[in-house]
């Protein structure tokens, strides 16, 4: 490993002290933790980056998810580091960036491609430097059992009435669980449950970054509103959802034991090989018919260039390609589920990934509350909602207390709230 | 030149010996331990280590949103150690006196029986318990409805007020063993002279236990006791494995050691801080050192020790 990168950059400066027909051909060793999409970048992604860019070559380097960040940050101590990073939302590449180790890419062509919500994940607080090119988000929602619904002659619901009418329905039926989830793992209730049904209330991006400046608070209606329909939740999932961890949920639903299941778009690709019915999928119900309707599509993956790279130009020539509807293309059909954040159109083989991605179209996208700049401080408010949506779902906590508790928390910290 | 000398020559071979063994645990145990202890003393501001002295320990016990936590991970561990010496002792003392009867059969069996769980990985007991009493794929909810007794049945690690209770009897299943094997010896040590003068005596059975044996064996229940503190208040691994670095749910089976683990390395949002994470470590050497001082001085000194 050392070996190659140190022959890679020896490579690297001979070539570049060479003439300037010879510097062009230079190896990018990219940094990432998505060791599962190893062989779509080998098969897919870097032959057609290459055929495209002769004279530069990729090397796709990733290491195990729970390490990267650790591996990542020594590496970057020690100079020995590749020239492209794969970068976490929020507030661990902004760290990176403030340390000096991404480099300022604002300027880049590709970036026009993106909105400022898609952007925001990867830029500093006054969003004046990008530092990460968006790549893949992640869009919430529900997932169906198509056969289910039509054995039972349910339709798709789109207003909260109909969505609580359609699991009264299942539930009086019993031959399905109404909706898998369970509490036993926390993150589910509050990334599957809060902020997936959340934008709706909080009118999305709005709501947002009204409480990001303090201009609303935890406690106003906006915030509660989605606790009390939480609250509803729990007589619809299944016995034991207390002990019901993750993996549990998953299986249940893939068996055809329960009839809906809140997610994200990441099981796609995973659900595809397991389930044996026809899926389907509809946006968290609004309010009331006719209501615009909010999704969070979350910034998940982004990438950016090391500052120290010695390869600055090739660098660019790559992350301009990543904001291009090319690689788009590419990446959305060979990971149906990690959605292209560009706004370059794509068009999806998969029709489940389809259904996701075309409410973009249709709905107001935002991401989750919690992730950009309130999670900083101690007590950390993205684990505090895990922790309330879990207590309102079970009903040791009202949803009024909820909010009044995590407001407290946040006020304790964040000056705009004091 | 062969006056010879009174000192004798300086015993190199102790220090060769001595070695491997000091460098080893040095390198491991010792430099570790006091680089935490130093470490507590530090924060870090603006990405450089700067000296703070006590003030970690004021945050972990002056502001609310830690020591909330603190007294809650050290309660709960409180609760562990005292199911563990209520259940898991007696049992161990009882297994141990069962075993040692001259007329068991299949003693043999049954002592490897009841020890393999000590030998497995807390990971597999873990997920093993985890499985057994899942709410949806367990055996637990459908064993309990073969003898008609469903109504029960709970999911028990989801509760919280079942969900420590749940783990430590888990703990006291996988460790029962230790107990047992310490007594077991213990109880083949006293000598049949002792027994058999009681049994002239007249004291045989349960008598016999409670009056000739059990006294004799006080000293091992104490060093049990001891070890059965240190390695709960040193607990981590069986409720990492079974509920995660939260210690769900609601944090109800939050020990110091999750708690400690949590704040070190950092979870999911949550970034890794060392220096509040030395802080609760440093905190928890404490605590045992406390426990094991009271111990040595206050117990093990005074107890009455009998020779053969």
């Amino acid at each position: 490993m050392t070996k190659t990168k140190l022959s890679t950059l020896l490579l690297a400066t001979t070539l570049l002290s060479g003439t300037a027909a010879m510097a062009e051909d230079v190896t990018l060793t990219i940094e990432s933790w998505r060791n599962d999409d190893l062989a779509i970048w080998q098969d897919k992604i870097i032959p057609a980056f290459e055929a495209a860019h002769p004279g530069i070559k990729l090397n796709f380097t990733p290491s195990a998810p729970a390490e990267y960040n650790a591996v990542l940050n020594s590496k970057l101590d020690a100079g020995s580091a590749g020239d492209i990073i794969t970068c976490r939302p929020f507030d661990a590449s902004l760290a990176l960036y403030e340390a000096g180790h991404l480099a300022d890419i604002s300027g880049l062509e590709g970036m026009t491609n993106f909105s400022p919500v898609a952007k925001s994940g990867w830029s500093t607080d006054d969003a004046s430097v990008q530092y990460c090119v968006p790549m893949a988000s992640v869009i919430h929602g529900f997932i169906y059992n198509k056969d289910a619904f039509a054995e039972l002659g349910l339709e798709e619901p789109t207003t909260e009435a109909e969505f609580f009418a359609t699991l009264e329905a299942i539930k009086e039926d019993g031959t399905y669980i109404p909706m898998a989830m369970g509490t036993n793992d926390q993150w589910e209730a509050a990334t599957m449950g809060y902020n997936n049904i959340g934008p709706n209330y909080w009118k999305g991006e709005e709501g947002r970054l009204a409480l990001i400046a303090g201009d609303q608070k935890l406690t106003d209606e906006a915030w509660v509103a989605p606790y009390r329909q939480l609250a509803k939740w729990g007589e619809y999932l299944g016995d034991g959802y207390e002990a019901q961890t993750y993996p549990d949920s998953q299986n249940i639903f893939t068996l055809g034991r329960a009839a809906i299941y809140p997610t994200g778009s990441w099981e796609i690709s995973g659900f595809n090989g397991l389930a044996d019915f026809e899926m389907g999928a509809f946006y968290p119900p609004v309010q009331n018919a006719g209501d615009t309707c909010y999704i969070s599509d979350h910034t998940d993956i982004g990438i950016g260039m090391n500052a120290a790279s010695a390869n600055p130009d090739a660098a660019k020539t790559f992350l301009n390609w990543v904001g291009s509807s090319e690689f788009a293309t590419i990446f959305a059909n060979a990971l149906p589920g990690f959605f292209p954040l560009s706004s370059a159109p794509v068009s999806l083989d998969d029709p489940l990934a389809q259904e996701f991605i075309s409410w973009r179209g249709e709905c107001e996208s935002s991401i989750r509350s919690t992730y950009q700049i309130l999670s900083r401080g101690t007590p950390n408010l993205e684990n505090d909602t895990w922790n309330a949506s879990v207590a309102v779902i079970k009903g040791e906590e009202s949803p009024e207390a909820a909010g009044e508790r995590l407001q407290a928390g946040l006020a304790s910290w964040y000056a705009p709230h004091q | 030149m062969s006056k010879p000398s009174n000192t004798r020559p300086f015993r190199w071979h102790i220090v060769v010996f001595l070695a491997p063994a000091v460098l080893v645990y040095t390198a491991v145990m010792i430099y570790p331990l006091f680089n935490t202890l130093r470490l507590s003393l530090f924060t870090e501001i603006d990405q450089s280590r700067v000296y703070v002295g006590f003030e970690n320990f004021k945050t972990l016990f002056g502001d609310p949103n830690w020591s909330t936590q603190f007294w809650n991970a050290l309660g709960n561990n409180f609760w562990f150690f005292v199911i563990h010496m209520l259940v898991q002792n007696p049992i161990g003392i009882a297994l141990a006196a069962i075993l040692s009867h001259p007329k068991l059969r299949f003693a043999a069996f049954y002592r490897s029986a009841i020890f393999i769980p000590t030998i497995l990985s807390f990971v597999i007991v873990g997920f093993a318990w985890k499985l057994i009493l899942s709410p949806i794929w367990g055996i637990a909810p459908g064993m309990l409805d073969m003898v008609g007794l469903k109504s029960l049945y709970a999911p028990w690690l989801g509760k919280e007020a079942y969900a420590l209770t749940t783990l430590s009897l888990v703990s006291v299943w996988q460790f029962v063993g230790i107990p047992m094997m310490l007594i077991y010896a213990a109880l083949l040590s006293i000598p049949d002279e002792i027994l058999e003068a009681a049994e002239v005596e007249g004291l045989t059975g349960l008598a016999s236990f409670w009056k000739i044996k059990l006294p004799l064996i006080l000293p091992s229940i104490g060093i049990i006791s001891i070890l059965t503190f240190v390695a709960n208040f040193n607990a981590f691994d069986l409720i990492y494995a079974a509920q995660g670095a939260l210690a769900g749910p609601d944090f109800s089976t939050d020990i110091l050691g999750t708690f400690m683990y949590r704040t070190f390395f950092g979870f999911q949002l949550q970034l890794g801080d060392p220096h509040m994470g030395s802080t609760i470590a440093s905190a928890m050497f404490a605590i045992i050192l406390v426990g094991v001082c009271v111990y040595l001085f206050g117990i093990q000194s005074r107890m009455r020790r009998y020779q053969f």
